[in-house]
């Protein structure tokens, strides 16, 4: 049943010609990145060759397209996510998947799913291009592997907020700004805060992350994420099963 | 609790629901059997959209008890979900799907076992009259197509209880005789709920009827008990009728309306027979009496009596 609901969303996606567009800017912008790296690590070579212990190519080419990938899937999710629930509302097609025997829960966790898979597939054609690296060397796989783990649990804390956001309103607009504005807010919140220790840094996602894009998988992060995704699913959940219940 | 009657689709107890201050359907019960078609009348605001989101689980009852075929909606609502098929009154459909994808969809959501689903869709579409769209997206249909895709996809699953909610607004008059003749089809094997304001329409496929007024259930009864139906109008048959004023000021009448044959409909005051008052008035001035009997009621008589009384007190 979760994977029908999935299943119905990621058709809707392919359908969209938004979806499209943005998994084009997307890989335009990895592309970019990567072209803009390649180069400049071919510059600093031979003084690399010098070093007792250099940097590979995994560090110095693949892990900054991770980078860039979180900051512009912060500005593509909200675009994707808005329309889950918000325009279902509006559409008054809401109705459809409440009165078939589906639990809340199976809606929100099968619209979750839906965009997830959308969204791991533009993590796979980054990989499909880390993976052109290996025409001309060879890569770190275990870097390349949290990398990769890393971007999917960051991934899933964005989807998890994009659908909450979408449960809350009948405007797609209002919940992909709120999405944005929640996702930018929780990624520069380090930014703002002079005083490392500040509790508030907790829930700046850019640190969870960081440890990653490092090659080191800290289960504290792991958790954190996990943690992060399931609290705004439960939300979504207990918003749309209030829509019932209250009036 | 009485054991479950293999025959009751649909047991509503109490069915209440609040909007804040405003009581929007109050304790309301009912309940309908396989077979049976029943026409749920109200004015617009009355509470039968909220009564039929209650019971299609889309709404929550502020108290009171729904059972489909013997499962509680509250305790097991997937399991009750799965037993319904409901068309609300915008049609929920995705326009972007082809009228096969969106059934499909709908049939895989209703549990329709994977093998069967094909033959449900095509069954599904023979019986709406739909089966020439079958590849066409449903945002491109008449809107009388797309009442019946909604149609189509509520009884995909053969469903025991169809619950539609003005199935037939927007349809042209052919499609109309086809819906009615679809829903008292649907009638033999299964208990169909339909919601309307079209009065002619439920005397021709109800055999069942109810008439909720301000949240109040006021009429339930058979189609036959509509006839018998005691309404507080009178039907007075004067040779030598008076000009109508002289009739309305006899003590005790509301409103006198001319009916056909020389008869005069009469609608007596709050509280009050006026018969008495009649007899004698027509004696007085000579009108020549021949008839004073109770109006024997259509459904529309009952409704407007039911449903505007007591905004005229």
């Amino acid at each position: 049943m979760i994977f029908t609901v999935a299943g119905k969303e990621l058709r809707a996606l392919f359908s969209s010609p938004l979806a499209w567009v943005v998994l084009a800017f997307l890989q335009i912008s990895m592309a970019w990145i990567l072209v803009t790296r390649l180069d400049a690590y071919l510059t600093v070579q031979t003084q690399l060759m010098q070093m007792d212990t250099p940097p590979g190519v995994t560090e110095i080419i693949i892990a900054p397209i991770f980078g860039a990938a979180a900051v512009i899937l912060i500005m593509a999710v909200p675009l994707l996510s808005m329309r889950l629930i918000a325009e279902e509302r509006r559409n008054q097609t809401m109705t459809f998947l409440i009165s078939a025997p589906l639990s809340m829960t199976q809606i929100v966790i099968g619209k979750f799913i839906g965009l997830y898979s959308f969204l791991m597939l533009s993590v796979a054609l980054i990989l499909l291009m880390a993976a052109s690296m290996y025409l001309g060397g060879r890569l770190d796989l275990g870097l390349l592997g949290t990398l990769s783990l890393g971007l999917a649990l960051l991934i899933a804390a964005f989807a998890a907020v994009g659908v909450f956001f979408s449960s809350l309103t009948a405007q797609p607009v209002v919940a992909a700004t709120a999405t944005l504005a929640t996702l930018l807010g929780l990624w520069l919140l380090n930014m703002s805060q002079a005083n490392p220790d500040s509790p508030f840094l907790m829930l700046a996602l850019i640190r969870r992350y960081e440890s990653f894009t490092k090659g080191m998988i800290d289960s504290g992060d792991i958790i954190f994420l996990l943690v992060f995704t399931a609290v705004f699913l439960i939300l979504a959940i207990r918003r749309l099963d209030s829509d019932r219940l209250g009036g | 609790m009485n054991a479950p009657d293999q025959n009751q689709t649909v047991r509503a107890t109490e069915l209440t629901r609040n909007f804040g201050d405003r009581v929007a359907v109050n304790k309301v019960s009912f309940s309908l059997n396989r077979g049976e078609v029943l026409g749920f009348l109200g004015p617009n605001g009355a509470g039968k959209t909220t009564t039929m989101q209650m019971l299609t689980g889309n709404l929550a009852p502020s108290a009171g008890q729904i059972e489909i075929c013997g499962i509680d909606m509250l305790d097991r609502p997937t399991d009750a979900k799965a037993r319904i098929g409901y068309l609300p009154e915008t049609p929920p459909l995705y326009r972007d799907l082809t009228v096969n994808e969106f059934l499909q969809l709908a049939g895989r959501l209703h549990r329709v076992p994977k093998k069967e689903l094909a033959g449900a869709v095509e069954r599904a579409k023979q019986r709406c009259g739909i089966g020439d769209v079958g590849q066409r997206l449903i945002g491109a249909l008449s809107k009388g197509y797309q009442q019946r895709v909604g149609i189509a996809q509520a009884i995909i699953h053969n469903p025991d209880v169809v619950i539609l909610d003005e199935p037939t607004v927007g349809l042209d008059p052919n499609q109309i005789r086809d819906i009615r003749a679809l829903i008292r089809e649907l009638g033999g094997a299964h208990s169909v709920i339909l919601s309307t304001h079209i009065l002619p329409e439920v005397e021709q496929v109800c055999n069942r009827v109810q008439i909720i007024h301000k949240g109040l259930l006021v009429f339930a009864d058979t189609l036959g008990g509509v006839s018998s139906f005691k309404g507080r109008s009178l039907m007075l048959g004067l040779r030598n009728p008076p000009p109508i004023e002289a009739i309305a000021s006899v003590p005790g009448i509301a409103h006198v309306e001319p009916a056909r044959g020389g008869l005069f409909r009469i609608e007596p005051a709050a509280d009050t027979d006026p018969t008495d008052a009649l007899v004698q008035a027509a004696w007085d001035g000579k009108w020549s009496l021949f008839q004073l009997a109770p109006a024997v009621s259509s459904i529309e008589d009952v409704f407007v009596q039911l449903t505007h009384r007591e905004e005229t007190v």
